[in-house]
């Protein structure tokens, strides 16, 4: 047998897998761009850079929100070697059985061996100092750095505003944001979340032999972060935590703001908690807490919670009768205490002593007088529709019935009803002045927020106008409030029409005046206490007021829950306030004490 | 003819001695490179790989030194006592191995290990050669297929006990061995037709198809229909065109052969479907490319595409492997240990490795045929085989064109056992070699 050629044969076979081989290695590494591609997608990563988040101080400069470092402990799967679980356990502070849990949703899909998951989030610096000692005992395991927002003063919860990891639903709507991005969820945070959060940067990094991340392409690839932009917020800490203290125990709100700008100097909403509740791991669990709460700290009763606005309406209601010219300051009305009542020993004021006694039958006569001018003399019931509307639009320009142009996220607007709605209530021409009186001195269908109220005290203060009433007065440090915060909204009331009914304030908060115990002995203030009917409940205690009287620097509104007399309790809250703010005391030690001491909570 | 014959050092082909040295250090560079730990750089630090592989180069250098000194004529001698010897660490390893990934293949020593299987192909090719040289040996005859058949079938079978179905399937190697020897063609030819035959199998095997009045059924019976179709037509052909004196002997092939290979393709794709446990069944789907339902079956599998994919044309460079330094093929030092040369040294390297390889063994097949003694040719052919299917089914493995089955690259890989192996093996044939020009056995 010749056996010659078989030697061929064999060197054939191993020649044609040999060329064989080297045409797959050319297909494998040189002509298909496939699994180089998934290569770079392995071991290159796109790292995004996060900008540090706007820091936000108060009007003096003082740091009312910061962030501070917090470390996530990731776990790279791949790199796990076997270890002692029980010491690792120790050290980071997890049972076995979280340890396990953690481990396999590291693994499980939509996580992959070679991509690290987060295993303990948000360590703080010292834990996480004392865990870095030991961690490289453990490999596969590191930690990466993450920015919390922390909130130095502990003040000003809802009006600051909180972050949290974006949701599904605003992931839908926010195509830049990512899964696991922080993002505003209220408040100031809310408000200015754009200015705040930057720019994300991107990097590509893959790790060289040392397990060193380097830039890809000499950083010719990346992007860099834009830091978040820095607000000079409006209030004053100060002013914003003798507030909290005051309403300690209490349910209800200050609106304090600077008339001339809109800028609001303190937003208390009571009871209020630590705004350093809602950040990091503690969050979800003292978010639950707070929103079980039967006080409602998450509820913000300045701008959410809709009051009749009460007495302090009739300063309103003044400026618009004398500005139809229906009324002059020398009218007088008799205290007619039939249809309506009355208090206090008075029977035929004039204006100004109508608001100083706060005299009822007074501007249901006014309101009669706006109301029903005989503007069409054929019916009483379309007469009112035209005074209503009149009325109405006189109202609208206070600010009610609307957010006034805030940048506070989910304020209320309130309710200034009109034909319309009493239409819907009554039926067209079934209602007329006799049907809806009850508005003249603020009471009936009528709803304000303290917002709006403060905003009210504003316009009385500035004689005729407003600018709406905002948290942040400069974006980046030195810059500018927002255009719509530069701008004067006119209330169509001329200037003198305003001097009557500041006068009355005066008196109200002097000798005699029912708010005579807010007097200050070198600032005149000018204010006019109210009562929100509650009932059954004890009423709401509720003051508006400015000061000084000739140079208004604050102007301000004050809710104190089924405290009773606005006089009483939330006109002296008022005046300390003002104290506070103008002269950086308190002079009346023990009218500070009773209001600290007072608690109303279990009303 | 001297009985005393001393090495003579300008016999001994000094281009396979080289090439040897090439491969073995090169290898250790990749092993330094896959294993890679940044804070313990010493290239002879034991806790590492690349440091053990170290101390086993230099024990297969003395080994090969050692080998070269002893006379040809020793190997040929004691062939069955050397194969005897490796076939009772083989039934020892059994009883006092220890098991390592679920396999009893190891004596181990503390962290040094030796696997006695990687030593057993030498004992079966010197046997193997001593007994083909023999006067009686004829592969026409079934007497010399039987008996060759044991001496490669004991150990393999030792080896599948263990279980090790690579190493087992390694041993196939001896099959061109005896196709040179004289066994018939037919066999690789039949051998061959099996293995495409099986690949479409397990196929349409792994797919079930709605047949008219049958209902769901596994496709391979489309396959065996295909079969039947074209047994019919071949019948025809030979019915209508075939002289009616030779008809009776084609109509026998056609209805052997179709009838053999829908047994063959049924019993393929019930062993696969039915018998084989189900990682086993994802190797052999990845392997062909077909969907695997676990997520990450394919996982050493892609990553090794994509390590190799990585080095593109002139490969990344010495440790600067992205996929390589990270660690990505797990264990990449001792089976997947070309994924590396691949993304370091790019397709220039993994070629020129390749090709190196492929001159090598056609080099030695070229040397086997300079022999006057029958059983140096034949131990030739045995190294060259053993080298060619290490090659075939490790570099074929890491460029995704064989399943996954655990065998070393000869000379490359990380372990002592594989490299002494394959040391001795090939030195084991230079020595013979040396002495090709005075001896005829
Ligand atoms: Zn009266």
């Amino acid at each position: 047998m010749n056996l010659d050629g078989r030697r061929i044969t064999i060197i054939l076979i191993v020649g044609v897998i040999g060329i064989i081989y080297a045409i797959r290695l050319l297909f494998l590494q040189v002509i298909n761009d496939e699994w180089k591609n998934q290569g770079v997608a392995l071991t290159e990563k796109e790292v995004i850079v996060y900008p540090s988040r706007g820091l936000i101080y108060d009007r003096k400069g003082r740091l009312l929100v910061t962030n501070q470092t917090v470390y996530d402990l990731m776990v790279l799967p791949k790199d796990v070697k076997p270890f002692d679980t029980l010491a690792f356990c120790k050290l980071v502070n997890l049972s076995i059985d979280e340890l396990r849990s953690g481990l396999l949703k590291a693994i499980s899909w939509p996580n992959v061996k070679y991509k690290p998951s987060p295993l303990i989030k948000q360590i703080t610096p010292p834990e996480y100092a004392r865990i870095s000692e030991e961690l490289y005992k453990y490999p596969g395991f590191f930690g990466t750095p993450r920015t919390l927002r922390i909130y130095p003063q502990s003040i000003g919860a809802l009006l600051l505003g909180d972050v949290a990891e974006i949701d599904k639903g605003e992931l839908e709507k926010k195509p830049d944001y990512r899964r696991g991005d922080y993002i505003g969820k209220s408040g100031i945070e809310k408000a200015y979340e754009n200015e705040l959060r930057g720019t994300r940067g991107v990097k590509y990094v893959f790790r060289d032999n040392l397990g060193i991340e380097r830039n890809v392409a000499e950083g010719k690839l990346d992007v860099a972060a834009v830091e978040g932009t820095d607000l000079i917020a409006t209030i004053d800490a100060e002013l914003q935590r003798f507030g909290e203290e005051l309403m300690v125990n209490k349910r209800g709100c200050i609106v304090a703001i600077e008339p001339k700008t809109g800028e609001i100097l303190a937003l208390v909403s009571a009871p209020t908690y630590d705004p350093n509740l809602l950040v990091g791991r503690a969050r979800g669990n003292n978010f639950r807490a707070l929103n079980l709460d039967k006080q409602k700290p998450l509820f913000n009763r300045a701008t959410q919670a809709q009051y009749r606005p009460g007495s302090i309406f009739k300063l309103a209601q003044s400026a618009t009768a004398l500005q139809l010219g229906i009324i002059t300051p020398q009218t007088r009305i008799v205290c007619n205490r039939g249809i309506i009542g009355c208090h206090g020993s008075h029977s035929n004021d004039d204006l100004e002593m109508a608001i100083v006694h706060s005299c009822n039958p007074y501007f249901r006569g006014v309101m009669q007088r706006v109301v029903e001018a005989d503007r069409d003399k054929t019916s009483r019931f379309k007469d009112a529709r035209i005074g209503l509307d009149i009325w109405q639009g006189y109202i609208k320009r206070f600010g009610f019935g609307s957010n006034l142009g805030t940048d506070i996220p989910n304020v209320k607007t309130g309710l200034v009803p009109g034909v319309a709605y009493y239409d819907k209530w009554y039926g067209e021409f079934q209602w007329a002045f006799s049907t809806i009186y009850s508005l003249s001195i603020g009471e009936g269908e009528m709803l304000v927020t303290p917002l709006q109220m403060a905003n009210m005290a504003c316009l009385i203060a500035n004689r005729g106008y407003f600018i709406s009433p905002h948290t942040v007065k400069q974006i980046g440090i030195g810059g500018r409030p927002r255009d719509e915060y530069l701008v004067r909204y006119d209330s169509g009331i001329d200037t003198a029409h305003f001097t009557t009914i500041i006068n009355a304030m005066e008196k109200v908060v002097g000798p005699g005046g029912t708010a005579g115990r807010a007097k200050l002995k070198d600032i005149v203030i000018c204010g006019k206490t109210g009562t929100v009917q509650n009932e059954p409940k004890e009423d709401h205690a509720v003051f508006v007021c400015f000061a000084p009287k000739d140079d208004p620097k604050i102007a301000m509104a004050v809710y104190v829950e089924n405290a009773g007399f606005g006089g009483t309790w939330a006109a002296p809250i008022a005046s300390m306030m003002i104290e506070k703010y103008l002269n950086d005391t308190v002079s009346n030690v023990s009218e500070k004490k009773r209001i600290l001491e007072a608690n109303f909570l279990d009303r | 003819m001297s009985n005393n014959q001393a090495i003579q050092l300008g016999r001994i082909d000094w281009v396979t001695v080289g090439l040897y040295l090439f491969f073995v250090f090169f290898g250790w560079m990749n092993i330094y490179s896959a294993a890679y730990d940044a804070s313990q750089p010493n290239l002879f630090d034991f806790d590492k790989e690349y440091g053990r592989q170290s101390l086993w180069i230099l024990i297969s250098f003395t080994l090969a030194v050692l080998t070269l000194l002893v006379e040809g004529d020793f190997f040929n001698k004691l062939a069955v006592f050397i194969y005897a010897f490796f076939v009772l660490l083989l039934m020892l390893v059994l009883v006092i191995g220890k098991e390592v990934n679920g396999a009893k293949a190891w004596f181990g020593v503390g962290s040094f290990g030796i696997q006695p299987s990687e030593f057993s192909k030498i004992g079966v090719g010197l046997l193997l050669s001593k007994y083909i040289s023999s006067t009686g040996a004829k592969f026409k005859n079934w007497k010399t297929r039987l008996i060759a058949a044991a001496i490669i079938g004991f150990p393999a079978c030792l080896i599948l006990l263990q279980p090790d179905v690579g190493s087992v399937l390694t041993f196939t190697a001896f099959i061109f061995v005896m196709y040179r020897e004289g066994l018939s063609g037919n066999v690789l030819i039949i051998g061959l037709g099996a293995i495409v035959f099986g690949v479409l199998s397990i196929i349409s095997g792994a797919t079930t198809i709605d047949f008219p009045f049958a209902g769901e059924q596994s496709g391979v019976w489309v396959l065996i229909i295909i079969v039947a179709i074209i047994s019919i037509l071949g019948w025809l052909f030979v019915k209508n065109f075939i002289v009616p004196r030779n008809r009776k002997t084609l109509y026998w092939i056609i209805a052997i052969s179709s009838v053999a290979s829908i047994a063959f393709s049924l019993s393929v794709s019930y062993i696969v479907e039915k018998v084989l446990e189900p990682h086993h069944r994802e190797r052999i789907y990845v392997m062909l490319s077909m969907p695997v339902e676990r997520e990450g079956a394919d996982y050493n599998s892609q990553m090794a595409k994509i390590t190799v994919g990585s080095g593109g044309f002139f490969g990344k460079g010495f440790l600067e492997g992205p996929m390589t330094q990270n660690n990505y093929v797990p264990e990449q030092w001792t089976d997947f240990i070309f994924s590396a040369v691949a993304e370091e040294w790019g397709f220039v390297g993994s070629v020129l490795v390749i090709g190196l390889f492929v001159y090598l063994i056609i080099r030695i097949i070229n040397m086997a045929e300079r022999q006057r003694s029958q059983f140096s040719r034949v131990y030739g052919y045995c190294v060259a085989s053993i080298f060619f299917l290490h090659l075939l089914i490790n570099v074929g493995m890491v460029i995704g064109l064989a399943p996954i089955i655990g065998i070393p690259l000869p000379f490359f890989s990380f372990g002592g056992s594989s490299l002494m192996g394959f040391t001795l093996l090939l030195f084991i044939f230079l020595r013979l070699d040396s002495e090709r020009l005075s001896i005829f056995r």
